[in-house]
């Protein structure tokens, strides 16, 4: 809706509004005292977990928006239709977790056994859902720090993509495509069979368990995607951003960090977010290796009922029931960041 | 070959790096073996998946709501789970719901085998990925495209073929080929039914001869070199069917 031109009007117009920050503040972060004012610590929202709402006061600061009718014109409605959005959301949550707990009463009822002297499907559900529960809060926790350090990682590894060094910039391709390329399992089975299981240093023992090393497996391949969708981001940030952040007399390194990054958080966030989804679903992944997370209790929840081939069904259903409830509003969450950002820039 | 297999046996020796799959005639008869079947898991899963993508997309501009809804429901739920607890309901929950028939010799066997099984799970994952990206590339099309096409009296299956397809196709080349190169990644997960693919056979060779590091640095540069020839045969692809002026303009 705005063209990049449109970003150093401010700046020319004889009388700038005085209530909106623009870009220009960005290039005033010369002046140590105008930085310290008119910007909040900034990139906090970078690494930690998923908050577009708190995110978007900040990101809001930092765009230019001109008081043009055209700039405006969706405005009044978007509220209505978020609310809407989100209600249907729920609503196809709801219908979704509802569709395969069915599914998963369904596959009881088929797989009745004749003589009910054993328990159904249903009680057992019932009498082992917290422990099936706690198993998926395991995965939920795996799947965070995964994303955590790998982002930790990544984004300097996507930033050296782009280095000036060309050695710098080779080694930091070629892991990328390296991580990038390879099967997740791969690497999940390169981490947990290949690591030591405690590491010694400083006449400390440090034991290494396979939760934490097949939590580095998932971080190898988040770390080279979040590589790609960094550089991707900064790639797409026009290059007037930079000559104009050049012309200002910033070094390259300001650029980057003062004008260029804290553009590209809006751009990574849908694709970051699509990742997490990804890897919260190939944290089940590690039951293959023995982590117990909630695949490998559901395997001992079916052995300790006496291994009835009739109850695996429902138990996977649970599992596939379970993992649907939470990723299925990230998926929507996300199409709504695209939406709205897609207008926005 | 005898030169070559005394060569890696006396390579072992003189290093310890044992590549059993090279000169050890049963590992290398295993090897071969899986090596095609993850070749021909992933042959199999592309092609199905790319046809469950079309035909989900040609479901979902169907003009009856309820089409639309399982369409759209079908693509939510296979979305939104993990590929592994998918493919352990196909083989572990439904497989057991199904009859089981004799073979010639008397045998009681299932009726969809474990591959069997791999494939149709691993084909509806992607195929719902697939369906998402051709309804990309399908609303790309200008409606006025499909006006033109209405007007010189196309049925809806004729404009679909001759018109949309071909140009849908070349919008979404480049998230199909993302998606189809991650598949390829994922066939992998067939080693938690027991089929016997690159993984599978790579963990009994590792259990026999205790050579875990190579048969793990080996598993992952095999899997890196189908990815690449994969992506090095959807780029030429991409070449293949560029129309100048259309789709990616100048790339960037």
């Amino acid at each position: 809706m705005l063209s990049y031109r449109d970003a150093f009007m401010p700046a020319l117009r004889p009388s700038p509004p005085p209530t909106s920050h623009g870009l220009h503040h960005c290039f005033l972060r010369g002046c140590p005292k105008e930085a310290a004012a008119a910007f909040p610590p900034a990139d906090g929202g970078l690494i930690s977990p998923v908050r577009p709402q708190a995110l978007r006061p900040s990101l809001r600061g930092r765009l230019p928006r001109a008081p043009s009718a055209h700039a405006h014109a969706g405005r009044p409605h978007a509220p209505h239709q978020a609310s809407a959005g989100r209600w249907r959301a729920v609503r196809a949550i709801a219908l979704g977790g509802a569709g395969l707990l069915l599914l998963a009463l369904g596959a009881m009822a088929a797989a009745q056994p004749p003589a009910a002297i054993k328990a159904s499907s249903l009680e057992v559900l019932i009498r082992w859902a917290p422990l099936l529960l706690w198993g998926f809060a395991f995965n939920i926790l795996i799947s965070i720090m995964a994303m955590g350090i790998g982002t930790v990682l990544g984004i300097p590894v996507g930033i050296a993509q782009l280095s000036r060094l060309p050695a710098v910039r080779t080694a930091a391709s070629a892991v990328t495509q390296l991580f990038r390329n390879s099967p997740w399992l791969v690497l999940l089975f390169l981490c947990v069979f290949l690591l030591p299981f405690e590491i010694r240093a400083f006449g400390l023992r440090i034991p290494f368990p396979d939760w934490a090393k097949a939590t580095m497996g998932f971080a190898l391949p988040v770390m080279a995607n979040t590589s790609e969708i960094a550089r991707g981001a900064i790639q797409s940030v026009p290059t007037g951003q930079w000559d104009s952040a050049r012309a200002l007399g910033l070094t390259r390194r300001q650029c980057l960090y003062l004008v260029i990054l804290p553009q590209c958080i809006k751009r990574m966030l849908p694709p970051w977010m699509n990742l997490y989804s990804l890897i919260a679903m190939s944290t089940v992944n590690a039951s293959i290796v023995g982590v117990s997370e909630m695949i490998t209790l559901t395997s001992q929840v079916h052995a300790a009922e006496g291994s009835r081939p009739e109850l695996l069904a429902p138990l996977y259903a649970f599992a596939l029931a379970c993992f649907f409830v939470y990723c299925y509003p990230i998926g929507k969450w996300t199409q709504a960041l695209e939406r709205r950002y897609q207008v926005g820039l | 070959m005898q030169p070559i297999y005394d060569w890696f046996r006396d390579f072992y020796e003189r290093t310890g790096i044992n590549l059993t799959f090279i000169y050890d005639d049963f590992d290398r008869v295993r090897m071969i073996h899986g090596f095609f079947l993850t070749l021909e898991l992933a042959i199999a899963t592309i092609v199905l998946s790319i046809l469950v993508g079309i035909a989900g997309a040609w479901l979902q501009g169907s003009k009856f709501v309820w089409m639309r809804r399982v369409v759209a429901a079908f693509i939510s739920l296979f979305r939104n789970t993990p590929p592994l607890v998918q493919i352990y309901f196909f083989y572990f929950g439904l497989g057991y719901l199904l009859p089981r028939l004799p073979d010639g010799s008397g045998a009681m066997l299932p009726m969809v085998s474990n591959v069997e099984w791999a494939i149709i799970s691993l084909s509806l994952f992607a195929g719902a990925f697939n369906i998402e990206i051709f309804r990309s590339g399908i609303e790309a099309i200008p409606k006025s495209t499909l006006e033109a096409a209405t007007s010189f009296g196309l049925s809806r299956w004729l404009t679909y073929r001759l018109i949309v397809l071909p140009m849908a196709i070349r919008v979404c080349l480049p998230a199909l080929g993302n998606n189809l190169v991650n598949l390829v990644k994922t066939t992998n997960l067939a080693y938690a039914i027991a089929v016997p693919e690159l993984l599978y056979v790579s963990k009994q060779i590792w259990s026999d001869a205790t050579n875990v590091r190579e048969m793990m640095f080996f598993v992952l540069f095999a899997y890196l070199a189908l990815v690449f020839v994969l992506v090095g045969l959807l780029n030429a692809i991409e070449r293949r069917l560029a129309i100048p002026g259309f789709g990616q303009q100048g790339g960037h």
